[in-house]
């Protein structure tokens, strides 16, 4: 039971990151949001035991995808016009 | 001196290739091996082997953790393909970027972040290193392991404005990891007659020295990744000495 309701928190805010990330005027908001995304989905992926792909995820989608999106908005604009 | 060192692993992997294709077997198609001459009679192919994979991994490879048992020594070459894709992102990164090397001011991490993110990265390399050593033991492996000790460096970068990684040092442990990956296979093509086949013991299965190749190929996996990732994020970062 709680089970199924964490993964519906979870599924749910997997996809409003997802829009707000689309969706978003600011570019850094944007990659923040969608570092969340992946971060929610990473830890869907530990309540489906599959523990090698959540460890990928979190580390990749969260953190280094992030980091990469960070750095080139700063090189290039911040708003999206 | 360049040139004699290239001739000289030239003849190398040229006698490698000779003496395998000299003791090549030639496939049996009369085998007892019911699943590997004709899986469509049996009328499910994939479930067949899946089956297979899951029921023999332990007894063929040695290894526990059945998708390091198929990444690395199953589907050996794909996963080299996967390597080289990496490594020409990152090359191709690091020859866009390495045009625009620019000073940028940054903004300095507070207290909190500088003093914690000292304390924690020893942890997080820690963990890196766990995660693909004992790749053919608990989930994970080279590819988890490697990103997130580049996530570690990240850590300091965002922390510390001026942290940055040596160049040479990241193309120096990426190519020793490259050289170890293609010279396991290379003995594999001489010892047992295929690319990246096992030729080391398989040891007691369950133990840190066991499965053969597969260790020793994911901690080179492991520290590639590693070095590209941190080495891409490096260059992102954009400061010099």
């Amino acid at each position: 039971m709680i089970e199924s309701i964490i993964a519906w928190v979870m599924a749910l805010l997997a996809l409003f990151a997802a829009i707000y990330a689309v969706e978003a005027k600011d570019l850094i908001s944007s990659a923040i949001s969608a570092g969340i995304a992946s971060l929610v989905v990473s830890i869907m992926f530990l309540m489906l035991h599959a523990p090698d792909v959540a460890i990928t995820e979190a580390s990749i989608g969260a953190g280094l995808t992030m980091a990469i999106f960070v750095y080139s908005i700063g090189r290039t604009e911040r708003w999206e016009k | 001196m360049r040139r004699a060192a290239g001739i000289i692993l030239a003849a190398l992997l040229f006698s490698c290739i000779i003496y395998a294709f000299t003791f090549v077997k030639t496939y049996d198609y009369s085998s007892s091996d019911y699943y590997y001459t004709n899986p469509v009679e049996g009328g499910m192919a994939n479930e067949t082997v899946t089956e297979h994979y899951l029921d023999n991994t332990k007894n063929e490879t040695g290894a526990i953790n059945a998708v390091t048992a198929i990444v690395v020594e199953y589907r050996g070459f794909d996963t080299l393909g996967e390597v080289t894709i990496l490594f020409t992102a990152s090359t191709g990164v690091s020859m866009l970027l390495y045009a625009l090397h620019e000073k940028r001011k940054r903004r300095e991490a507070n207290l909190i972040v500088k003093e914690g993110s000292k304390i924690v990265l020893p942890f997080i390399l820690l963990t890196g290193g766990y995660i693909f050593i004992h790749g053919h033991l608990t989930p994970g492996g080279g590819f988890p392991g490697g990103s997130v000790i580049a996530s570690g460096f990240l850590l300091m970068m965002v922390a510390y404005p001026k942290y940055f990684l040596k160049e040479h040092r990241i193309s120096i442990t990426e190519s020793i990891a490259g050289f170890v990956f293609i010279i396991m296979g290379l003995l594999g093509l001489v010892f047992a007659s295929y690319f990246l086949q096992n030729f080391l013991p398989l040891g007691n299965v369950g133990m840190l020295f066991s499965a053969g190749i597969i260790p020793v190929i994911y901690i080179a996996i492991g520290f590639k990744v590693g070095a590209e990732l941190s080495g891409i994020i490096n260059n992102l970062k954009g400061v010099e000495e």
